[in-house]
């Protein structure tokens, strides 16, 4: 017994001559096929997909019944005496603002189960143990989280706003996809997308529970914003221009129409992208130092 | 092999895991016994680097598990049948678990086949039976064809044929050199799988010892003896050292003497049942019965652990 013992001993203390190179791209496997192997994955992110398409078109087609009548009496003279003439703002419905709130959600709650899908059900321990380097498991989820979400994202953006403006070329009102206000609505609708998507991951891995994580990243995305509204101090606009979705109404904003302003203290692009940057930045990093620190 | 080196982890000023020194070998089956709440599960985890230990070094193999890029190669872990999402089918969670170890992909359908899940395993996990979430777990473990499995509490949820190859597997991979490590509150469960202990009770060791040794640890074999002079065999062998008690009544109910009262039994602790025989033939005493009770696992593990049971039912401690 003792000589068998000793044996094998040192045939399983041997290291593992025939053990393949680790590669990143097998994690990246390893978390696609867990996104893709979960019904509910894909039912959040076409439902969002779906909808958001339709209001937008549906946007459109209400504003087609009025379209005409404006365009063949574009001068009015308003009861106070102002002259104001009619100027359609083709990107106003096309890529609306409630339909990219939406796609904004699904992105969040995908990035959050991603994380808290793990943690909840404990499967992160069977994670782990097969991958001991945890930030490579990390790093595999915010690359298949941020494909996922920016393909889809930009593929509804695109849809949206060739529809959109295709239902109103007959009126040679529309907006071309080379005109760079058009490319520049079009790349702010996508990829706030995967940007939201990031902070959900980040809010799933902060707190680990589905519900909680969902309510917070809602809150935070959607209802924290609301205060500090209007124009009174500009510290509050500034604050408010921090927010993901306040940048992509800046980034989507439509400058040839003289009667919309931004209000107060607008922000201008630069800031908005860094918004963006700056929220992908600061949900990678902390994800990453979270997930690596506590226990599993 | 595992070994654990004055390894400690504290959750606040509670501590799970006390200063615990081990060396789980190769080759043997090892069973990791402790009362619930007694650091056993925690310690696997620590050894699996899942939680970071307050103090002590735990190595896999002479490496820390964590110093592994992959692991499923070098450790095969079952911690809890439930730590897995109910919404994947077995196939989707292993391929998910082969493809980042670089698994070949026919070992899902290999290990699917071994723990008898070939049929269900396109199935969503979530509407598995516990026992069938603990060959899953046990598959899992295999994927790879680590020297190092390590699991917690395998046979809850499983029937009898479940258990019994559950424990030939678990005896057929130490017999491949492997290092088994078997967690379960219950010592009837290890009594027939390990080899080897390790006893557990509010995170400290209590011991650490082959099955054999272990069983020696508890209350000495005690002999039961049923005469009709009681009293005088008593005197006689409590002379000799013995500690005498008179049994207990439940232990001889169907005993039809026992109702007569005409032969009295005795427990003799301290002197071998031959020794006894000897003494009551010289001193011309009869004897009704005399048996050896053997000294059970249960009972060893039962007296170790009665100071460290942390949730005792009852009165409040």
């Amino acid at each position: 017994m003792s000589t068998m013992t000793t044996t094998a001993v040192s045939k399983t203390s041997v290291p593992l001559p025939n053990e393949p190179k680790p590669r990143f791209r097998d994690l990246c496997r390893m978390e696609w096929i867990k996104v893709a192997s979960l019904r509910s994955t894909w039912l959040v992110l076409l439902v969002a997909a779906a909808a958001t398409v339709f209001i937008n078109l549906n946007g459109v087609r209400s504003d087609i019944q009025y379209l005409d009548n404006d365009l063949a009496h574009p001068t009015q003279v308003l009861p106070d005496g102002t002259v104001w003439h009619f100027v359609y703002n083709p990107l106003f419905r096309s890529l609306s603002r409630i339909a990219v709130q939406l796609m904004m959600l699904g992105g969040a709650a995908i990035g959050a189960l991603t994380m808290f899908g793990e943690f909840s059900t404990g499967q992160v321990r069977t994670t782990f143990a097969a991958v001991p380097k945890r930030g490579g498991v990390v790093a595999a989820k915010i690359t298949v989280l941020c494909t996922i979400t920016t393909v889809l994202a930009f593929v509804v953006a695109l849809v949206s706003f060739l529809g959109g403006q295709a239902m109103v070329a007959s009126r040679h009102v529309g907006l071309s996809i080379t005109d760079p206000d058009a490319q520049i609505a079009i790349a702010a609708y996508t990829l706030v997308v995967p940007v939201c998507a990031l902070i959900g991951m980040l809010f799933g891995a902060l707190i680990r529970n589905a519900t909680a994580s969902i309510v917070a990243v809602v809150a935070f995305l959607f209802l924290l914003p609301a205060f500090f509204g209007g124009d009174k101090y500009r510290w509050v606009v500034e604050v408010r221009h921090l927010f993901p979705d306040d940048a992509e109404q800046t980034l989507a904003f439509w400058h040839k129409d003289p009667y919309q302003t931004m209000g107060k203290w607008p922000a201008g692009h630069t800031h908005a992208w860094l918004v963006y940057a700056g929220w992908a930045v600061i949900s990678i990093v902390v994800a990453m130092v979270v997930v690596k620190k506590r226990d599993a | 092999m595992i070994e654990l080196t004055d390894l400690t982890k504290r959750y606040g000023d509670k501590t799970a895991v006390d200063h615990l020194t081990v060396t789980v070998r190769s080759g043997t089956v090892t069973g990791f016994l402790g009362p619930n709440g007694s650091g056993k599960s925690t310690t696997l985890r620590l050894i699996l680097g899942l939680n970071a230990p307050s103090s002590g070094a735990v190595t896999v193999d002479g490496h820390p598990f964590t110093d592994r890029p992959r692991g499923l190669r070098h450790v095969g872990a079952l911690l809890d049948a439930q730590d897995i999402h109910g919404g994947r089918s077995a196939v989707a969670h292993l391929k998910s678990l082969a493809v980042s170890n670089r698994i070949p992909l026919r070992r899902v359908g290999e290990v699917l086949e071994e723990v008898g899940l070939a049929e269900a395993g396109r199935k969503r996990i979530g509407g598995y039976s516990l026992g069938m979430k603990q060959r899953l777990g046990i598959a899992g473990a295999l994927l790879g064809d680590p020297p190092v499995l390590l699991f917690d509490e395998p046979l809850n949820g499983l029937d009898p044929e479940g258990v019994r190859w559950v424990r030939e597997m678990f005896q057929r991979l130490a017999k491949e050199g492997r290092t088994v490590f078997v967690s379960s509150h219950l010592m009837s469960e290890m009594e027939h799988t390990a080899e080897r202990l390790v006893v557990i009770g509010r995170g400290h060791l209590i011991a650490d010892e082959t099955l054999s040794e272990f069983s020696r640890r508890g209350s000495q074999a005690t002999v039961l003896v049923r005469t009709p002079e009681a009293a005088a065999l008593a005197a006689i062998l409590t002379a000799e050292g013995a500690d005498v008690q008179p049994a207990a009544a439940d232990s001889a109910a169907d005993d039809d003497a026992d109702a007569d009262g005409d032969a009295g039994g005795l427990a003799v602790v301290g002197l071998p049942a031959p020794k006894i025989g000897e003494l009551a033939w010289r001193n011309n005493i009869m004897l009704a019965e005399l048996a050896t009770q053997n000294a059970s696992l249960e009972k060893a593990f039962m007296e170790l652990t009665a100071d460290a049971v942390e949730y005792a039912a009852g009165e409040a401690r």
